[in-house]
C-alpha cells in the first residue's frame, strides 16, 4: 500500500482533510448555512405542505449550491496566500492530481454533509420516503459536479477584487444543468413519471465535469500564480 | 525568417493591426448603416402584414438577427481565446475583450425585443419557454466574463483567465440550452412553439437575412473600434504608439 501515501492524488486529500479537522467550524458554519437557507423558505411561501412538498427538491437544491459556493472562496485562498500553493504548482508531482486531491476534499468537506442532511430537511417539507431517497441519490450525484464547476470558478477569481461576488457571478449560470436534472429527478418521481433519465444526464454531466474541471482550474491557476 | 508563403502572424501584433482597423472601420460602419437602412424599409414597408399576428410581428426583423448574433459573437469570443491560448497571441485577448460588450447589447437587445413581442401575441412580458431561458443565461454569462476581466487589473492575466471562462461557457451553453429544453417539458406543455409557426413569405426572410448582416457589419465596426482603443490603452508605452499619436 506504498502507493497510498505516495501519490499525490491522496496526499493532498489527506491534508485538506486535516486541515479541516482542524478548523470545524467552516464546515459547521457552511452546514448550518444551508440548514438555515432551506428552513427559511417554508417561512417566506406559508406552512401549506402539499405547496412544501412541490418546492422541496428545488429548494433543497438551491440550499446545496448556495452552500457548496460558502466553502468555494477559501478552497485555494488560503494556501495562496501562505504560499503553499506555489509550491505545488513546482514540485515535480503532477499539479493537476494535487488540484484534483483538493476538489475531492473540499467535496467530502462540504458536499457530503449536505447530502447527509437532506433527508432531514426532507422529512420537514413531507417528502416521502421513496423521494427521500432519491434525493439523496441526486445530491450524491450533483455535489461533486457543484465542487469540480466551482473550482475552476475558484481557480480564476483567486486573488480578484470582489472575488466572492464574483465568483457566484461566474458560477452559479455554469450550475443550472446540475440543478434541473438534480431537482428535476425528484420531481419527476413524485410526478410519476421515472427518475431514471434525470439521473442518467445528471452522471452524464458529473463525467464531463469529471475530465474538463480539474484540468481548467490547474490551468486558471497557473494563470493567477504567473 | 519564415518559411511559409504567407505570414499569418503579420496582423497579429497590435502596431501593423492599428491601421488596418483603422482602414475597415469606415467600410464596416457605412454597410452596417445601409443594410440596416435596407432590412428596415423591407421588414416595416415591403413585408406583407403576418396573417395570424398583424403588425406585431415585424419586430421579429431586430429580434432574431440579434439573437443570432448573441449567440455567434459568444462562439467567435470562444475561438479567439482558443487562439489567444494556443499561440499566446496578445490581440486574441484584446479581440475577446472587445467583442463581448456587443455580444451582451444583443443579448439584451433580444430579451427586451422578445419582451415586447411577447406582451401582445402571448399576453406575457415572460414566459419560461426554453429559448428565452437560455437567452437569460447567455446574457449573465456575458455580464460574468465582463465582470471578472474588469476586475482583474494585469491585462496579461484578465485576458488568460477570460479566455479559460470563455471556454468553459462554451462548452456549457449547449449543455445548459438542452437542460433548460427538458426543464421545460417537464414543467410545461408546448403551449408556445415557434417551430412550428407557419412557413414565412420571402420578404420577410430577406429583410431578416439583411437585417442580420447588417449586425454583422455593425459588430465588426464597433469590435474593430472598441480594439483600437484597448490597444492604445493597453501598449501606451511602446513606440508604435507614440509615432501614431504624433501623426
Amino acid at each position: 500500500m506504498t502507493f497510498l501515501h505516495t501519490s499525490p492524488f491522496i496526499l493532498a486529500i489527506r491534508r485538506d482533510l486535516l486541515l479541516a479537522a482542524r478548523h470545524k467550524t467552516e464546515i459547521v458554519t457552511a452546514l448550518f448555512f444551508f440548514v438555515i437557507v432551506v428552513n427559511l423558505l417554508p417561512l417566506g411561501i406559508g406552512p401549506d405542505t402539499d405547496l412544501l412538498r412541490k418546492i422541496a427538491p428545488g429548494a433543497l437544491w438551491i440550499g446545496a449550491l448556495l452552500a457548496t459556493l460558502l466553502g468555494l472562496q477559501r478552497l485555494f485562498a488560503p494556501d495562496h496566500a501562505d504560499g503553499t500553493l506555489e509550491q505545488m504548482a513546482l514540485s515535480p508531482q503532477s499539479f493537476t492530481l494535487l488540484i484534483a486531491g483538493k476538489i475531492v476534499a473540499h467535496w467530502l468537506v462540504s458536499g457530503l454533509p449536505v447530502v447527509l442532511m437532506a433527508p432531514i430537511l426532507g422529512v420537514q417539507f413531507d417528502l416521502p420516503g421513496r423521494s427521500l431517497g432519491l434525493l439523496m441519490l441526486s445530491l450524491l450525484l450533483g455535489t461533486p459536479i457543484l465542487s469540480l464547476i466551482g473550482a475552476v470558478g475558484a481557480a480564476l477569481t483567486l486573488g480578484v477584487r470582489g472575488g466572492g461576488a464574483l465568483l457566484s457571478l461566474l458560477i452559479l449560470p455554469l450550475y443550472i444543468p446540475a440543478l434541473i436534472f438534480g431537482a428535476g429527478a425528484v420531481e419527476a418521481d413524485l410526478a410519476g413519471l421515472g427518475a431514471e433519465g434525470h439521473l442518467s444526464l445528471l452522471g452524464a454531466v458529473l463525467v464531463v465535469s469529471l475530465f474538463f474541471a480539474p484540468w481548467a482550474s490547474t490551468a486558471a491557476l497557473r494563470v493567477a500564480l504567473e | 525568417m519564415s518559411h511559409s508563403l504567407v505570414n499569418w502572424f503579420k496582423y497579429a501584433s497590435p502596431a501593423s493591426f492599428y491601421p488596418l482597423a483603422g482602414r475597415m472601420i469606415p467600410y464596416f460602419a457605412a454597410a452596417a448603416a445601409l443594410l440596416g437602412l435596407a432590412g428596415l424599409w423591407i421588414g416595416l414597408l415591403v413585408a406583407p402584414t403576418d396573417a395570424q399576428q398583424g403588425e406585431g410581428y415585424r419586430i421579429i426583423f431586430v429580434h432574431v438577427p440579434a439573437s443570432w448574433m448573441s449567440m455567434f459573437v459568444y462562439c467567435v469570443m470562444a475561438f479567439w481565446s482558443a487562439l489567444g491560448l494556443a499561440f499566446k497571441t496578445r490581440l486574441s485577448g484584446m479581440m475577446t475583450a472587445a467583442l463581448a460588450p456587443t455580444g451582451a447589447l444583443f443579448a439584451f437587445l433580444s430579451l427586451w425585443t422578445g419582451a415586447l413581442w411577447g406582451k401582445p401575441m402571448w399576453g406575457a412580458w415572460w414566459v419560461w419557454d426554453a429559448r428565452l431561458t437560455s437567452q437569460l443565461i447567455l446574457f449573465f454569462l456575458y455580464l460574468g466574463f465582463i465582470a471578472l476581466q474588469s476586475s482583474i487589473d494585469d491585462p496579461r492575466r484578465a485576458d488568460k483567465a477570460g479566455a479559460l471562462l470563455a471556454l468553459v461557457g462554451v462548452i456549457n451553453v449547449p449543455i445548459i440550452y438542452f437542460s433548460v429544453q427538458w426543464w421545460n417539458t417537464l414543467h410545461q406543455g408546448a403551449s408556445v412553439s415557434m417551430t412550428k409557426a407557419p412557413s414565412m413569405a420571402h420578404t420577410m426572410l430577406a429583410g431578416m437575412l439583411i437585417m442580420a448582416l447588417a449586425f454583422w457589419a455593425y459588430t465588426i465596426a464597433v469590435a474593430l473600434a472598441r480594439v483600437r482603443c484597448i490597444m492604445l490603452e493597453r501598449e501606451l508605452s511602446s513606440e508604435w504608439v507614440k509615432r501614431n499619436a504624433t501623426e
